[in-house]
């Protein structure tokens, strides 16, 4: 056999914007229930413009920043591909589809959110809510809590939020530094 | 009595606060949509937050309705840049860095350190919404169902949720 068109594998084919903004349209349309597992299908094993290594470790990056997972994934793999209008495309698209659709509901809810079968509709829906993030919490403590003093750090936290209605921003600023500081380097680095 | 500026404000603030995720700003969104600016109720925010649990996408978009509410088309799309344009700026100026910072010790602290927090912040916004919305033994069993399922098998979390919303149109009209 000849030598026959076998692409290198690493050909830098420029994205266009517009896959870009349609694919995390494609995402951001679809992601019922928790969007990590769609990014991941889209943009690991659909258009291949990430691997997994580069996925976990973009994830992990967001999930130190501030911002939801959803938007700072679609800011950083629209950086990647074409810089600022990439990542303001990708989080645009990422955004649409839920935007319409709750400005939508929240019309709908204004006008007829006191119906009693909304109302009760309503009530079950909040209910698995909570279920829901506290799964969340646990989850995210088992991977992740992995000393008696990140227990604390969470009680601590959620004791300051709650029961002293310290603000948000000094509990994060308050016990987040305490905690790095806890967490500091071992060694001193040559 | 436009309410444009108080939601570009209010909304860049929360923003920032989304440390692990939107429910981190939850208590916060509480207090000043609510309490002090009065766009809308408890209850209100509560079945907001939930329904938005079954749009797909972020899963902060009911902050849209918020800002319906306040001000129209014009207050949904303030409100929209407002909480997702300060932190976008952030993780597209941090990111290169944070990623040339690979070896330096501190990062891993960082990370590290950040995570109880923002678990902690979760759990707070989340009892938060259970003080609203856990209110009697119907909802706890709802909410403990959806817990359990969850944690034992891969269930999609907003089929559980529309799962409530059944079971709540059923029985707790």
């Amino acid at each position: 056999m000849s030598d026959a068109a076998v692409p290198p594998a690493a050909a830098p084919v420029p994205v266009t914007l517009l896959r870009i903004f349609i694919e995390f349209l494609i995402i951001g349309g679809t992601s019922f229930g928790g969007v990590v597992p769609y990014l991941r299908g889209g943009l690991v094993t659909r258009t291949g413009w990430l691997d997994d290594r580069e996925f976990v470790e973009m994830l992990s990056i967001c999930q130190s920043l501030p911002g939801l997972n959803a938007t700072n994934m679609a800011v950083l793999v629209g950086q990647k591909l074409r810089g600022p209008l990439g990542a303001l495309v990708a989080i645009v698209a990422m955004c649409l589809p839920g935007a319409l659709l709750m400005y939508i509901v929240g019309i709908f809810y204004r006008q007829h959110g006191d119906h009693a079968a909304v109302t009760g509709a309503l009530k079950g829906v909040a209910a698995a809510a909570v279920g829901l993030i506290l799964s969340t919490v646990v989850q995210l403590g088992k991977k992740s809590l992995d000393s008696s003093a990140d227990f604390i750090f969470v009680v601590v936290t959620v004791v300051a939020v709650m029961g002293f209605h310290v603000s948000v921003p000094v509990a994060l600023l308050g016990v987040g530094a305490a905690a790095i500081l806890w967490h500091r380097p071992k060694a001193p680095t040559p | 009595m436009s309410e444009i500026p108080a939601l570009a404000r209010v909304f860049s603030y929360l923003s920032l606060l989304t440390v692990g995720g939107g429910m981190a700003a939850f208590p916060e969104l509480q207090d000043q949509a609510v309490h002090v600016h009065g766009w809308l109720t408890d209850k209100q925010l509560i079945h907001l937050y939930s329904v938005g649990q079954l749009a797909p996408g972020p899963n902060m978009m009911m902050i849209v309705a918020i800002g319906q509410w306040a001000g129209g088309l014009a207050g949904a799309l303030v409100v929209l840049a407002a909480f997702f344009g300060p932190t976008a700026v952030l993780a597209y100026g941090v990111a290169a860095v944070w990623k040339r910072l690979e070896s330096w010790p501190w990062r891993t602290s960082i990370q590290k350190g950040l995570a109880p927090v923002s678990i902690g912040l979760l759990l707070a916004g989340g009892l938060t919404m259970a003080k609203g919305a856990v209110t009697g033994t119907l909802t706890a069993t709802v909410a403990t169902v959806v817990l359990i399922i969850l944690l034992r098998f891969k269930v999609n979390p907003a089929l559980l949720v529309i799962g409530g919303g059944a079971f709540g149109f059923l029985v707790m009209q």
